[in-house]
């Protein structure tokens, strides 16, 4: 037994904001090891320059969002390339948003409709001033050119 | 089952920031309210209970429920987390009524809270955020309230619904707020205040949003043996229920409507449903909830709403999801003044539209006014709605204004992400 035991003490401090009460920073950061599991073909068909959406064969729905089962049925669904150009059916420009993309604005986002396809798909729209989006507009998908394997590796221009 | 009451209730006043509580003390302000509300009620008597709160981020701190349970010196007794989004504290309500109905609990309580000022708005906009699709929608772009301002572009292109008619919602549900204490942002605005508020997402102002808040809020659920017991003035809880909906809003189906009593398929030939204008779940709820309480004409047979007004927008939408208005009247509902008190001065001029009875919506001053401190929501709901129909507005808040005369039948309806987990209870006087 050590009766003279010290632990170390470090001099990183401790940020304090406020005395009455105590208000201190404390920071919490994580790394995910996420896996896209059954969504993956998708991600890899954006590297590709391919959409990829969900047909369930049972119930002749085509999703324009890949799920792997289908909503009505439960059954297994099949990957299906989507088309790559379609219309605006609604949209906004964000001015504000959550810290992650707070860079990023002013972004429009849109849902896109496909002809034939059941559901719709949530991207970015760029090459249009925020008074210049309207529902029905005509778009098309644009691929990054190096995939990061995000969603955002698509996004859609005015067709 | 067997009938179910509300016997009492207490909130903490919604604040941006509540630095000197911590969650525990903040429930425990409210509880110990409304114990106080019931002299004869002893701690003890409390069976158990169930705790709402949304997010593990904002609090930092999981098993924040244990601590409450612990903190209130329930222990041992029987507890458990709700958690479902911005429907957290309708869910949690919910659970009490079931356990009360069940036979498990005579007296249940119902606790919740949320500490938002924990982190700034644009992490705590990241954190709601993460309640949307995190694979396809979240890093997108993710953003709530360019979620609700896609929804609510789409509802005025199939509708003609405009951004002053939801800047009427806003005025009325912060005037309203202005006779409740415990409301964040009282205030008296104008359309054009609303609509010259910095833009968050296209069309929706700062002014169609709630904001961030620190705030708890209880309800006591009891069964009518416990309620007699303790001779409190309580509430019956006639009707309950639930609906859901895809969590991406793209995911969302074209098809019909499901339609209430009221309503006919005549009514809606070409409306492509939910879509992203419409709330499946709400209009689900809404319809399980009136076949429970016997309501065959939710406009004429309620006498007040306290609905999810996270944005004035979503206010309109639910008003139609009720079946307080036909789907694509939401705006002129509003317009016609038939949501406002009477005895509130808003400086607006109404269309006196005569097709909708008189029913106030949000006569607390909703989410817009209040604040949202998510995981009380749908318990403070509760709890104006409780005291309304208690007759006691006046006493709770040291002024009567919002106090309507004698109703017997409101409804509190609780939201979560585009629509994802909805509640609606029906409360009646007993």
């Amino acid at each position: 037994m050590d009766k003279k035991a010290r632990i170390p003490e470090t001099e990183d401090g401790t940020v304090l904001f406020d005395v009455d009460p105590i208000i201190v920073k404390h920071h919490y950061e994580i790394d995910y090891l996420h896996s896209y599991a059954q969504d993956s073909p998708f991600f890899a068909g954006l590297a590709a320059k391919k959409l990829l959406g969900s047909r369930c064969p049972a119930c002749s729905i085509t999703y324009a969002t890949p799920r792997g089962h289908c909503m009505e049925c439960g059954g297994a669904t099949e990957w299906v390339e989507l088309p790559q150009a379609g219309r605006v059916h609604t949209f906004t420009t964000c001015f504000f948003g959550g810290e992650a993309f707070l860079d990023e604005t002013p972004f429009t986002l849109i849902l896109v409709e496909f002809d034939g396809i059941d559901t719709l798909f949530l991207s970015r729209l760029a090459g249009v001033e925020p008074d210049e989006v309207r529902i029905g507009l005509p778009v098309r998908a644009r691929f990054l050119r190096n995939s990061k394997f995000k969603p955002t590796d698509v996004y859609f221009i005015p067709a | 089952m067997r009938p179910v009451y509300m016997i009492s209730g207490g909130i903490t006043r919604f604040a941006k920031a509540h630095p000197e509580k911590d969650f525990r003390w903040m429930v425990k302000e409210a509880f110990d309210y409304a114990l106080a509300d019931v002299p004869a009620l002893d701690r003890r008597q409390i069976d158990g209970s169930v705790c709402s709160y949304f997010s593990d981020h904002f609090t930092r701190q999981l098993m924040a429920g244990a601590m409450v349970q612990d903190y209130l010196g329930l222990n041992p007794r029987p507890s458990r987390r709700i958690e479902g989004g911005g429907a957290t504290g309708g869910l949690c309500f919910q659970a009490a009524w079931e356990a009360v109905a069940s036979g498990r609990m005579e007296l249940c309580l119902a606790m919740g809270f949320e500490t938002m000022s924990r982190v700034n708005t644009w992490k705590g906009n990241e954190f709601i955020a993460m309640a949307s699709d995190t694979n396809f929608d979240y890093p997108v772009g993710g953003f709530y309230t360019g979620y609700y301002a896609m929804m609510v572009q789409r509802h005025m292109h199939e509708f003609g619904t405009t951004v002053e008619q939801m800047a009427r919602v806003a005025v009325k549900n912060h005037a309203n707020a202005r006779h409740n204490p415990y409301a964040q942002r009282p205030a008296r605005l104008s359309v054009e205040d609303v609509r010259s508020a910095p833009m968050v997402a296209t069309p929706l102002t700062l002014l169609d949003c709630c904001q961030m808040s620190d705030g708890a809020a209880v309800a006591l659920i009891a069964s009518a043996a416990m309620a007699e017991k303790l001779g409190a003035t309580p509430v019956r809880i006639t009707g309950v229920g639930c609906g859901t909906d895809a969590m991406r809003m793209a995911d969302r189906p074209h098809g019909r409507v499901p339609l209430l009593p009221h309503e006919r398929e005549a009514d809606y030939v070409r409306l492509s449903y939910p879509g992203v204008h419409s709330f499946r779940a709400g209009r689900t709820a809404a319809a399980l909830a009136y076949r429970m309480a016997g309501i065959s004409e939710p406009g004429r047979e309620l006498d007040f709403v306290e609905l999810h007004d996270a944005y004035t927008s979503s206010e309109i939408q639910t008003c139609e999801d009720l079946g307080l208005c036909r789907y694509g009247e939401g705006g002129r509902f509003v317009e016609s003044g038939a949501p406002y008190l009477t005895n509130v001065d808003y400086g607006l001029t109404f269309s006196g539209d005569q097709r909708w009875p008189y029913l106030p919506v949000n006569p607390s001053g909703g989410l817009l006014a209040c604040g949202h401190p998510v995981g009380a929501t749908g318990l403070m709901q509760a709890v104006f709605g409780f005291w309304q129909l208690q007759g006691t507005i006046e006493r709770h808040l040291g002024d009567g204004t919002l106090q309507l005369p004698g109703p017997k039948r409101g409804l509190i309806h609780s939201h979560a992400g585009t629509g994802t987990y909805i509640t609606v209870s029906i409360l009646e006087r007993a």
